[in-house]
Parts: structure tokens; sequence; C-alpha cells
């Protein structure tokens, strides 16, 4: 009986198989894109342009990196992690401030601040990108990397996220907090933050990834080739020279990479937070 | 105002529902909270304000602004809007991209449920590893993910016909093709995040209704409809409504595959308002399809909302 129970995947043994040929195909289907971006990047002219299948580089090359590396795509690099890292830091510390107020100070406003929250979240991002850009020029800031900064932490999804794991903490470790005198600052820093902790590294992770990705803000608001960031500079490179593909493929690899290691390292806070804010949401 | 009515919505957790948010507290404490509450809020309204709210203003006064490219020529009254409905562009638009949306959002959200409900009991190590592959070209990101579907589908240096031995067939300057793959394409990169929240929202179904029904003789499926089903309802309509917003607001693909070609047949509505304001330079007109867009996005997820509460 106790086997029975525990068994909920499928209904018979030929389901099972089917089901985990079906998972792996679908594996090895998710999986190629990156496995041909890699090894795409280290093949040579000829291999790129043969008009037969090459599955794996005979005579793996540099350079399409060399090539890659005579722009500046150290630059470009540097850029998105920049981008991307002040964006993650400023989010969270905004999100973390504000969730905790909303999820455990009691206070006028409280209900409809939060429906805007929830309302706004479900507005199309990009549709406001164009009159961001011209906001941005207004203040002389257009083709700069804080235009995609400071539009990144206005979003909401973080103050909500945070606002899920505030409303965890108990009442009464804060009202402990307060009877020992601590102000409303200590409070938050010696207590609260230490335990919505996880969330934060959720909150981290995905905002890091996401302003990393975000090609259409990079796209409108970043024009002269200085201030590029890498996925960007990838999109305009193909653009130029559509056909070069052991280039671009070295430029795909050298932007999804760091990324991807980033994502496996942290994958476990990463996956807990996201569930936790829709799960509760 | 009654302060017990204000509350209510914004409590997720139905144990706790007081009659008033404020109730035990007195005048004095509650001014004091609500003074700190907003010095809290007040770094994140900031950004809040200046970059989603002001130009979400801009947005819609725009729209009704005749403003080209020599700068704002003066008031247009509804002239976009009515240009909108008289413009094939965006037909063809709003017919491709419903097209994307109704064949996507269905489509993401079983197969992300299928693959959930295969994998969440699985032993933790391949667990994650199935997660993170699902995962992996949201994260690789959507240009390194297009560019490399650009080369696989080239019709002389492309994989696709050197394996399907389909000449030098150009898929994506096909009016018939092009958009089957900019969906295909949009769909590996949308399952991610539904198997993350379905794999953590079976993981939390009461195991003790499930075994109680098992008791009672219902079928793996039966279980599945009556017990699970019901349970995982509200990540259901999460996963609906994010896969909507994104299907909606797909752009890298069709910017870097197609630029909605051929003959407008991957043209959509949100490529449509970059094309507007960048290639033709007509910002009135495309703050218009964009307060167009955010509207039927409303609407969608509001029809998605009123069908998860009836069922």
């Amino acid at each position: 009986m106790k086997a029975k129970t525990t068994d909920l995947s499928g209904t018979s043994t030929g389901y099972k198989v089917f089901a985990a040929v079906v998972l792996v195909l679908l594996a090895i289907f998710f999986l190629f894109p990156l496995y041909w971006i890699v090894t795409g990047s280290f093949k040579n002219v000829i291999e790129i342009n043969a008009n037969y299948p090459i599955w794996f580089p005979q005579n793996p090359t540099v350079e399409n990196y060399a090539e890659l590396f005579e722009r500046p795509a150290f630059k470009w690099l540097f850029n998105i992690i920049f981008i991307s890292a002040a964006a993650m830091v400023l989010t969270c510390l905004t999100a973390a401030l504000a969730g905790y107020a909303l999820g455990k100070k009691r206070f006028y406003g409280r209900a409809v601040l939060f429906t805007i929250i929830i309302c706004a979240m479900a507005l199309p991002k990009q549709v406001i990108v164009i009159p961001l850009l011209q906001e941005m020029t207004f203040f002389h800031m257009n083709d700069n990397l804080w235009a995609v900064i400071l539009p990144t932490v206005g979003w909401p999804f973080g103050v909500f996220l945070m606002k899920q794991f505030s409303e965890t903490i108990p009442n009464e470790i804060l009202e402990a907090a307060r009877v020992d005198g601590a102000g409303e600052l200590r409070t938050f820093f010696s207590v609260v933050f230490p335990m919505i902790k996880p969330g934060i590294g959720a909150l981290a992770i995905f905002t890091f990834v996401n302003t990393w990705n975000d090609y259409f803000l990079q796209l409108v608001m970043l024009t002269s080739d200085k201030n590029w960031t890498l996925p960007l500079a990838i999109a305009n490179l193909q653009g130029e020279m559509s056909t070069d593909f052991g280039l671009i493929m070295a430029g795909a690899a050298l932007a999804a990479i760091p990324i991807v290691v980033v994502f496996i390292a942290f994958q476990k806070y990463f996956t807990q937070g996201i569930a936790m804010g829709a799960v509760k949401g | 105002m009654a302060q017990n009515t204000v509350a209510a919505p914004a409590q997720t957790k139905p144990k706790k529902q007081k009659p008033s948010q404020f109730s035990g507290m007195s005048k004095a404490l509650v001014r004091r909270e609500t003074i700190s509450a907003y010095l809290f809020l007040l770094p994140s309204l900031i950004f809040f304000v200046s970059f989603v709210v002001v130009p979400m203003f801009i947005c819609v006064v725009y729209s009704f602004l005749d403003y080209g490219l020599g700068g704002v020529k003066g008031f247009a009254g509804f002239d976009n809007y009515i240009k909108l409905f008289q413009d094939p562009v965006f037909h063809r638009g709003f017919l491709n991209t419903v097209l994307i949306v109704v064949v996507a959002v269905p489509t993401v959200t079983a197969f992300s449920l299928w693959v959930s409900s295969a994998i969440y009991k699985m032993h933790p190590l391949p667990r994650s590893f199935f997660r993170c592959v699902f995962y992996l070209p949201v994260v690789t990101g959507s240009v390194a993910i297009t560019v490399v579907w650009k080369w696989i589908l080239h019709p002389y240096y492309g994989l696709l016909n050197q394996v399907a031995g389909t000449g030098t067939f150009d898929w994506l300057g096909n009016q018939h093709t092009a958009i089957w793959f900019i969906i295909l394409i949009l769909f590996t990169t949308s399952i991610g995040q539904p198997i993350v929240l379905y794999v953590a929202a079976l993981g939390n179904v009461d195991q003790s209704l499930v075994e109680a029904a098992q008791v009672d003789g219902a079928t793996k499926l039966q279980v599945f409809w009556k017990i699970k089903w019901p349970q995982i309802m509200p990540t259901t309509l999460y996963v609906l409504v994010i896969t909507t917003i994104n299907s909606f607001q797909c752009f890298a693909l069709i910017q870097l595959l197609t630029k909605g070609g051929p003959l407008n047949s991957t043209m959509t509505i949100m490529y449509q308002v970059y094309d507007t304001a960048y290639r033709l330079n007509d910002l009135g007109y495309a703050n218009a399809i964009g307060v167009v867009l955010a509207i039927i996005i409303a609407i969608f997820s509001a029809v998605q909302f009123k069908l998860a509460k009836t069922e």
C-alpha cells in the first residue's frame, strides 16, 4: 500500500518509460541551442559555411574570439555586468524596505498602494519603454547605462515578492525588538533583514538574469557602440554581418556562459523564491 | 472611509482576518506607523513613480498628439486611434498576436504541467536537472537563443535544411512558415518559469487528501482532476497570466529573425509599436498602439481571472 501511494507519476510502467523517453528527448532539444552556440564559436570559416552538418568542430579554432575581441567586447561585457549588478543591488535594497512596510506595517493607503502595484505588474513593460526614452532624453540621460538601470529598479515585482516574504515574519519578534528599544531602522537591519535573506537571494538572482536579458530596454536606450551591452552588440553585429555565424556564436557564447554559470550556482534560491512569490500570491 | 473594507483585499492569508487593520492601535501609534511605513516605501516609490507611473502618463498623453519627426505638431484628438482601426498593418499585427497567444499560452501551460507532473516526484537530482534544462533557454537570453536559431534555419548554412534534406528552403523568408518558427522558439523560451512554479505547487498539494482518495479507490486521473487540479489552480492562473503577457510582448525574436516580414506575416502589435516609433518616426501613433496593446492585455488577464474563478 505504501509503495502504491508514493507512486503517482504514472499509471503503468509503459507510461513511465514513455514519459522518460520524451523527457530525455526534450532535454536534448532544449540543450541543443546552447551546445550549437558553444561548438559553433570554435568552428573555422569552412566548417561554419559547410553545406553538411558538422556536429563537432574538426579543427577547433579561437579565431572567432580573436575577431570578437578586436571590437570592444570587454567593454560590452563590463557594461552588461555593471547594469545587471547595479540594478540587482538597488532593486534588492529598495524592494526589501518597501516590501517590509507593505507586509508588516499598518498604515493609511496600504491596500490602495498594493492594488496599484499588482495592476502595474500586469502592465506590458515594453509599452512604457518608448515614453521612457523621451523622459530620459529630457533629463539628458539617454545613451547612458543608468537609463537602463533606473527603470529596472522601478519595476514593482521585487516589492511584491518581498512583501510575500516579510509577511512570514512573526509579529512577536518585531514586538520583542521594539520592547528592547530598537529603532525602526535597527529592527529592519538586524531582525527583518536576516529573516528575509532567502527572499532577497531569489530576488537578486531573478533581477540579475532578467536585467541581463532585457534586450528591448537596452536596444532603445543605448545607441553609441561604447555603451552597448554584449547581447545588444551581438544583435547589432548580426544585423551588420549576417552570415559571419562564427563571430556571432562567439559573442553569443560570451553573453550566455556567465549568466548560465550564475544561474546554475544560485539555482536553489531562485527556484524557491519564484515559487514562493507565485504560490502565495 | 470604512477601514475594514480597505484592509480586506490586502490580506492574502485568511487566517488573521481582523475587523480593521488598525484594531488595538492608538491614534498616535497609527500616525507613527504610517509615517515610518512611508519612509520605508520612499526609495522604492521614487523609482516606481519616476520610471513606471510617469512614462505611463506620457504614453497616454502622446497617443493624443500629432508627434512626428519634427516634434509635436499639435493635438490630434482621437485621430491616432481612428487611424489604428483603418490600418491594414495593425489588423495583420493584431491577428498574428492573437494567433501567437492562442497557440502559445495553452501549449505552454499544458506542456509545462505535464513535464512538472512527470518530474516532481523524482529524486531531487534528476528533478533539478530537468528543471534547470527547461529553464536554460530563459537564462541564455532571447538574443543568444535567437541568433543560434537564425543560423539553424539559414537556407544555405543552416542545420535544419541539411538534416531534413529540404534543399535551400528559406523557413523564415516564407510567409507561411515564418510565424510557426517564431511560435516554436517562443515556446522554448517560455516553459521554464511555469515548470518551476508547477513543480513547487504540485509538491505542496495536500498529501492526506490524495491518500484518502486512493484508499477510496480513485484512479490516478481522478486524483489529478478532483484533488490536485483545484489545489494548483492559483498557480495555473499565474502561469496563464505571465505567459499571456510574455507572448504579447514577444519582441527580440521578431526583430532579429524577420522584422515583421515577409509581407507582414510575422508583424505583431509589439513590433509595430517599435517600428512605428523608430523607423517611421511617428511617436503619437506608436504610443496609441501601445495604449491599445495594454488594454488588450488587461482584457485577456481579466477574462482569465474570471474563467479561473468560475472553475
